[in-house]
């Protein structure tokens, strides 16, 4: 049964929350400045613990199971994180308190860059970015303002960008005003270095590789691709979504990337929230750090008595390309993010490895179901086709139908190269039992697609609403709760 | 390790699966000069020790709840419902994802639908998006949706000058490679940058067939509220120049206020975290970003539309993603991904809660309360107050001595967080401070730091 919206639960005159009231004399309002109507819902707190309740019953999160989203990292997002992030001493703190009164929340962010550093390699860290796509943009402005300082931002004006890439990439790089060039990828899945070295010529600004890239796969002309571009004065952008692969494996700094972001919500285990928040620090090499964003976090050491009992302040890196928002980042997902890494140290290694374990696992119990398109060894997240042979199932029937075995479904139709393509990321959180459960699942709707495809392609059967239809939500634009008394919009005419 | 829940024997089985003999034999990929690097990292800590270092760091800080606190400038202390956190914490909603897959999204995808509509409610406009990361984010994308919305023919966009100064940062970073001008928001004199109604008329002035938007704050970074029939004016030559009108509100002033809508903005953005979301030290927040129908398809982030199922019920879906970047790439009105979602639940929840008259009676004890402490104020000697504008709960005080100095004081001596340096944002504000005061600040703590700025007064020795 459908859940009804929160405005139609509302009755005039009910109250939720009251106030106390003023202390305080009154002041009058000033004339013609005020508003007659607040249309918000009218409703008591029990409507609205039932009513959001309900509506969390009808999502599916890691919480309650296996969420492969390929490129998301949805793994598990340790409880304790969340008290941690509750902190009144962290919750209740104000961006603009004196500097003096939040050393703690200082020390943490500090201690945080230098625990990304370390990890990928980088000569400084900027906790700024709200986001990975906002970190991309930073990361992209740099590259400019690298240029630009050097006399060539009018020239260098061309980002490359291979096919298998994120299509935040090329958005990120339009942003910034740069013209995008589309990469191909070859056979075995890695960048064309002789589509690359077309390419590279003194107009490149630079390269974006995401590494492993979206087919999971480790590419293996990057020492080559990263050679040829920065030969030609482009500089190497890294997307750092699929950096779960990577911890204590290889460190993209030194390996030749000048500038990735982070992803703490996927990487470091703070949670999705249903689309955010994120936070996407940029780490950069020491060419390019004078432009991360700022504000950072650095010792003061001029007020720094005792090298055991650091000064915390916040500084602007020489050159950078200013702020990319107001205060100083998601602190809150810094919290969770430092809890997580401290948990584990240098044993993060151990997260990848187990995160790439699992992702060859279930490929190689996938394989022989489904057609695999780059059969090698994955990292931690690989792709298959969502085809059938015989029938006309798609990966979008197999989506749907994993819904009914209760898994959340992989990523679909991404990346683009793959025809049909389910983008599998297990994560390292899942166990060996879950993995097989999935892939018996998988299995069995191989086998129904055959036997009963009808099952399949109307699925699913057992969720809240069956199949939605999103032709119909783009035609007719129900964007927001219309009252009984407000006409519906007429479908626009196709 | 914690976390990671595979045995010994389940390791080799899998290893065995997939036909290498140990791990590393995963990793032959990875050129092997830069294969294994060691990571430098502290030694991992159980949950225990985990809790008593971030307890510890949390101690380190003197919080809201703790000392008295009277900054605003753009993140506010607002009480926040015990029902909020509660629901939050459900698994469900906080361990998803971005609602790719409906049917089992629902929950976020109706809640979203909620906020939007909220969010249209609070602003009077018809269409909001289903966030963005924080108010000064938000407002450079509006800018940029501005200057597509003009086919990029127009490359001026003039900015009120008491915009949050951090906002006005972020459009300067967004459009620094791009080809556009932002004009209007610095070199006021002292007198000018209190006289808001004369800078209206200076912005309007710079009105011209180059100019692609005109971004007002409302109420502004003093916390000034300009007349709502003296903006209808302003749309109106906004409009007639061919330009957007943008406005950036505190979404708790347009409980009492005149919304945007209703005086002709075009573009609304905010900030959110007045609605339920905490301090944290700065985020995460959230943007709000509200519009036209008719300029929807230029509305940059994620969207909610009502829809059916194949059985003909009520459902929910993200939809126009044809605007997106995961469809349109380069050609995408914007390159945003992940938002801010638990946070518009949050406000979700929080309005619903607070409902029409929770929300009025919010903004009028802020008012009340600010405008209380402001009179107070007004009657120390030594202090000034900026009272000839309307304002919502945040008012300029000129101080008898710099701002810092008074700063230190009130909470080395006093347990007070005193108000935010003016002089920060703008060097011709030095010695001036902006307090606010919301429903959080008792009679009590308002009436000690009246007394508190009365016995710190003007310097003693000279």
């Amino acid at each position: 049964m459908p859940e009804p919206l929160i405005f139609e639960y509302s009755v005039p005159g009910r109250r939720g929350v009251e106030m106390p009231e003023p202390d305080v004399p009154e002041a009058p309002f000033p004339e013609g400045f005020l508003r007659e109507d607040l249309p918000l819902p009218e409703v008591s707190e029990v409507d609205v613990v039932r009513h959001f309740l309900r509506l969390s019953q009808m999502n599916y999160g890691v919480d309650k199971g296996f969420y492969p989203l390929g490129s998301c990292t949805m793994k598990y997002n340790p409880k304790i994180n969340e008290e941690m992030a509750r902190l009144p001493g962290f919750a209740q703190l104000h961006p603009y308190q004196d500097l003096e009164t939040v050393q703690g929340a200082l020390a943490l962010m500090y201690h945080l860059q230098e625990f990304l550093k370390e990890i990928g390699g980088f000569a400084a860290v900027s906790l700024q970015p709200a986001a990975g796509s906002q970190g991309e943009l930073a990361g992209i402005l740099m590259i400019r303002a690298y240029h630009r300082d050097r006399g060539e931002g009018k020239k260098r004006i061309k980002m490359l960008i291979p096919d298998s890439a994120h299509g935040t990439n090329p958005a990120s790089s339009a942003m910034a005003g740069l013209r995008v060039v589309n990469i191909p990828s070859d056979r075995r899945g890695n960048i064309d270095l002789d589509a690359l070295r077309r390419e590279c010529d003194e107009t490149v600004a630079g390269l974006m590789i995401t590494n492993p890239n979206t087919l999971g796969l480790f590419d293996e002309n990057l020492m080559e691709a990263i050679e040829l571009v920065h030969r030609c004065g482009g500089l190497i952008y890294g997307d750092g979504a699929n950096m779960n692969a990577l911890m204590g494996i290889c460190k993209p700094g030194e390996m030749g990337f000048d500038v990735m972001h982070y992803n703490l919500h996927k990487t470091f285990s703070t949670p999705h929230g249903g689309g955010g928040p994120g936070a996407g620090p940029v780490g950069a090499s020491e060419r390019l750090a004078p432009y991360l964003p700022g504000p950072i976090v650095a010792i003061d050491r001029e007020r720094t008595v005792r090298p055991d009992e650091p000064v915390y302040t916040l500084v602007w890196p020489e050159r950078s390309i200013g702020r990319v928002r107001a205060f100083h980042g998601h602190f809150g997902v810094f919290v969770r993010a430092y809890t997580y890494i401290r948990m584990h140290g240098p044993r993060l290694r151990e997260v990848s490895e187990a995160a790439v374990l699992n992702a060859n696992y279930l490929l190689a119990r996938l394989r022989g179901i489904y057609p695999v398109p780059y059969d090698r060894l994955c990292k931690h997240e690989f792709v298959i086709m969502g085809r059938v042979p015989g029938t006309s199932v798609r990966a979008l029937d197999i989506s749907k139908r994993l819904m009914d075995y209760g898994f959340h479904p992989p990523t679909n139709y991404f990346p683009l190269i793959v025809p049909e393509a389910l983008m599998i990321e297990p994560t390292e959180t899942e166990s060996k039992a879950t993995l097989d459960a999935f892939a018996e699942a998988m299995r069995r709707i191989a086998e129904e697609a055959r036997s009963d495809p009808q099952r399949v392609q109307q699925a699913p059967h057992t969720t809240p609403v069956r199949r939605l239809d999103e032709a119909r939500a783009a035609r007719q634009l129900i964007l927001r709760y219309l009252p009984a008394s407000e006409p519906r919009p007429a479908p626009a005419q196709v | 390790m914690r976390f990671i829940p595979h045995t010994e024997e389940e390791r080799r089985e899998m290893l065995r699966v997939i036909g290498v003999e140990r791990i590393g034999d995963l990793f032959v990929d990875v050129p092997e000069a830069y294969r294994f690097p060691p990571l430098n990292l502290p030694e991992p800590l159980t949950e225990l020790e985990v809790r008593w270092e971030l307890e510890a760091l949390a101690e380190a800080n003197i919080h809201t709840g703790q000392y008295a606190c009277f900054l605003g400038a753009g993140a506010y202390r607002h009480f926040i419902p015990a029902v909020i956190d509660e629901l939050l914490r459900r698994g469900e909603f906080y361990t998803a994802y971005t609602p790719y897959q409906p049917e089992v999204s629902q929950g976020t995808l109706q809640a979203m639908f909620e906020f939007q509509s909220m969010i249209c409610a609070l602003t009077g406009m018809e269409v909001a998006n289903a966030s963005h990361y924080d108010g000064s984010s938000a407002l450079a994308e509006a800018v940029l949706m501005a200057l597509r919305l003009t086919r990029g023919e127009r490359p001026k966009v003039l900015l009120f000058p008491t915009i949050h100064p951090e906002y006005r940062a972020v459009v300067h970073t967004y459009v620094q490679h791009l080809d556009v001008r932002l004009e209007g928001e610095s070199g006021w004199t002292l007198d000018q940058l209190r006289r808001p109604l004369l800078l209206l008329e200076e912005l309007e002035a710079r009105l011209d067939a180059e100019t692609a938007a005109l971004v007002i704050p409302y109420p502004d970074f003093l916390g000034r509220v300009l007349p709502p029939s003296r903006l209808r004016e302003t749309a109106d030559r906004v409009h007639q120049a061919g330009a957007l009108l943008i406005a950036v509100v505190n979404p708790i002033a347009l409980a009492l206020f005149e919304p945007p809508g209703n005086w002709g903005a075009d573009i609304v953005v905010g900030e959110g975290q007045p609605l339920g979301i905490p301090l944290s030290f700065g985020g995460p927040y959230l943007g709000i970003m509200a519009t036209r129908m008719a300029f929807v398809r230029q509305l940059p982030g994620r969207i909610v539309g009502e829809t059916v199922d194949l059985e003909g019920r009520r459902g929910y879906v993200l939809t126009l993603s044809t605007r997106e970047q995961h469809i349109r790439r380069e050609k995408a009105t914007s390159n945003i991904t992940t938002n801010v979602g638990l946070m518009a639940l949050a406000a979700t929840i929080y309005l619903s809660v607070m409902g029409k008259h929770g929300l009025r009676q919010v903004a009028s004890l802020c008012y009340h309360k600010a405008h209380y402490l402001a009179e107070r104020i007004a009657s120390l000697p030594g202090y000034e107050v900026w009272r000839e504008h309307p304002f919502f709960h945040e008012f300029v005080v000129r101080t008898p001595r710099p701002v810092a100095e008074i700063n230190r004081i009130l909470y080395e001596d006093y347990q007070i967080l005193g108000g935010y340096d003016l002089g920060q944002a703008d060097p011709a504000l030095a010695g001036h401070m902006l307090l606010c005061a919301t429903e959080m600040n008792t009679r009590e703590e308002v009436d000690a730091l009246v007394e508190a700025l009365g016995e710190i007064g003007p310097a003693r020795e000279g």
